[in-house]
């Protein structure tokens, strides 16, 4: 297989169907829409399902029933749309099917615009719908680690029987980059012992999120958390870049990361000790590796398009030993490596302080970097 | 001349139906719909590939009474969930069991458009214009004037709407191939309604778009009135008001002989 130049939207589009996707539900949403539109003419051709909903929550919906068959399943949108989408998550895994789910974040709240932004972190990572439990979460920062993450999504969202949600900002989705689609994988054809086809030669089976009696509810929530224990344990997924020395350790994620990785290029070729660790899995978070990294470095620059959701789970693993400091851009702002690079600058040259909250300096900080 | 006296089977619980003692109210009509959904299922002998989707309200469990395949959906989102299931398994028949509030209020533009897509499922919708299962609250169906305990004084059309007719809303969509209101307030009404969920289903067999029943029901608990009672009520109120018809029958499927 040759590279070949792919827009994001699309090539996660591709990367579903040679995943095996034999359904797509969604609805157009900016900066999603190309993969819905991607879809509606790949799986038709492929003799797949495509069906454009009413609205992002019969979407989801649709995907519930269609995971119920044992089928692989997906959907996509962006911010609004994936609010509109939270009942059916909860739904989803309450009943304990695989759905896959693609995110293109845009900011927020609200109507908000359609530029990227990475303002979903607490609803999708924290969040995905009201109850106890919790979906994978993986955040790719190229057009190639989105394609990788979006296969790797499927086989995930099967082997633990949950939600996996790829959450990319608009940057992701809609840029061009050159990568390699992986081969056509063929389509199921032995389907799981729970699935619902029709009771044919096998007692009824029922799938619901329904657990009327506590007592049953507890067990299926001690259940959910002992799966995601094993997914705790099994799929934290990360990249660092020149962390062997590096006194200064950047965190990012997505387009931010990326951005961060230019600065930290640029800070090293000036010989500032720093690095970059970028978590792949949001969901599990990779809080033991970022641990481990405080007790060799002197401080710790978080940089998200967001206010600093992420922040919060970095000063979880961090846990006051070292200095944390936060640069975010909101709104949709994607920062450029030199804003990145002036703050690499700040905490090298600077005595630092242990804040509880990073934020507060960051937004006296960035005040006048927005015209205020 | 010696007289013989042969046993014979009369009535029994169709196959389809699960051995399972009944969770709804005395009086209450889900059972008697229930029943005549799993006599058809056997009739057509479509058990085997059945996949109902079951609501949210009084018939939330309603899957513990078929034995078919059976999901349990989100309020209201019943025909989504259905439209993922056909959609990818065609070949099976899938049916959605809805209430009043499920269907005509939450579930609004799921039922709407799952109808204008043609989506060939079969759905069977209750109306007892009221809701049941969170204690008798109105319900979009709920009749003017009619008490309930989010209506204290009465339905007043003025702050609170008019009721919805659903078999007629859904017959002016090109999607459907199949709607009709039936009751189930007496013997000859419940016959009635059996042949029209012949029809609904049978509709679906052929691929002929989407198809729903609508049954008047009582909710003699949250209607404050004793089973027999609130059959008069029915009769007396909801037939008025929800006129038993066929709303929209495909030629084909009028003509057809069963």
């Amino acid at each position: 297989m040759s590279r070949e130049l792919w827009k994001g939207n699309n090539a996660m589009a591709e990367a579903a169907v040679r995943a095996g996707v034999q359904a797509y539900f969604g609805y157009p949403i900016t900066p999603q829409t190309e993969l819905l539109e991607y879809m509606s003419e790949r799986m038709p051709a492929l003799g797949r399902t495509f069906l454009q909903a009413e609205s992002e929550l019969a979407a989801i919906n649709m995907v519930y029933g269609a995971a119920c068959t044992g089928a692989r399943v997906m959907s996509s949108s962006s911010s609004p749309g994936v609010s509109l989408m939270m009942e059916g998550l909860s739904y989803i895994a309450g009943t304990e099917v695989p759905v896959v789910l693609i995110d293109v974040m845009r900011g927020g709240p609200g109507l908000g615009n359609i530029a990227p932004s990475q303002g979903d972190y607490n609803q999708i990572v924290h969040g995905g719908g009201h109850g106890d439990f919790h979906p994978i979460v993986l955040a790719p920062s190229s057009v190639q680690e989105a394609i990788d993450l979006t296969v790797l999504a499927f086989n995930l969202a099967d082997k633990y029987r949950c939600i996996v949600i790829v959450l990319v900002d608009g940057n992701i989705g809609q840029m061009m980059e050159p990568a390699e689609m992986p081969a056509m994988q063929p389509l199921r054809t032995v389907y799981p012992d729970w699935a619902v086809r029709g009771a044919d030669g096998h007692e009824r089976r029922i799938l619901s999120s329904i657990y009327i009696d506590p007592k049953d509810e507890e067990v299926l929530n001690y259940h959910l958390m002992r799966r995601w224990g094993q997914i705790l344990a099994n799929e934290v997924r990360y990249k660092g870049y020149f962390l062997e020395d590096a006194d200064l350790v950047v965190i990012g994620f997505g387009t931010a990361g990326r951005v961060a990785l230019s600065a930290v290029r640029s800070a090293r070729a000036e010989g500032v000790k720093v690095g970059l660790f970028r978590p792949i899995t949001l969901s599990p978070f990779p809080f033991a590796q970022i641990e481990a990294l405080v007790d060799s470095c002197q401080a710790v620059l978080v940089t998200e398009m967001n206010s600093g959701q992420m922040l919060d789970d970095v000063l979880r693993a961090t846990k006051g030993r070292k200095p944390v400091e936060f640069y975010g851009r909101m709104g949709g702002i994607v920062p450029f490596p030199d804003e990145i690079l002036s703050e690499i600058h700040r905490l090298h040259a600077g005595e630092l302080a242990i804040e509880d909250d990073p934020r507060q300096s960051w937004l006296k900080r960035i005040a006048p970097v927005i015209g205020l | 001349m010696e007289m013989t006296t042969a046993v014979q089977v009369v009535y029994k619980r169709p196959e389809s139906l699960a051995g399972m003692p009944t969770h709804y109210c005395p009086g209450c009509t889900h059972g008697v719909a229930h029943r005549l959904i799993a006599e058809v299922l056997d009739e057509m002998q479509i058990r085997e590939k059945t996949i109902g989707i079951a609501p949210v309200g009084c018939s939330v469990f309603a899957y513990n009474y078929f034995d078919c395949d059976f999901l349990e959906a989100a309020h209201g989102r019943a025909p989504a969930m259905a439209t993922g299931v056909k959609r990818v398994l065609p070949d099976n028949f899938v049916f959605t069991y809805q209430g009043d509030g499920d269907l005509a209020s939450i579930g609004m533009a799921e039922i709407i458009h799952a109808a204008g897509r043609g989506e060939n499922i079969s759905v069977v919708f209750i109306n007892n214009a009221i809701y049941g299962m969170t204690g008798g609250q109105m319900a979009p169906t709920t009749l003017p004037g009619q008490v309930t305990t989010s209506s204290p004084s009465g339905r007043d059309v003025e702050q609170m709407g008019f009721p919805l007719r659903m078999a007629e809303m859904l017959s002016n969509l090109d999607g459907v191939g199949y709607v009709v209101r039936r009751s189930l307030h007496d013997p000859k009404n419940i016959r009635m309604a059996k042949k029209a969920i012949r029809l609904a289903f049978e509709t679906q067999v052929r691929g002929l778009g989407f198809s729903m029943v609508e049954l008047l029901s009582t909710c003699p608990t949250n209607w404050g009135l004793t089973p027999r009672d609130a059959l008069q009520w029915l009769e007396d109120h909801m037939l008025p008001m929800y006129p038993i018809g066929d709303y929209k029958v495909l030629p084909v499927l009028a003509e057809l002989k069963l």
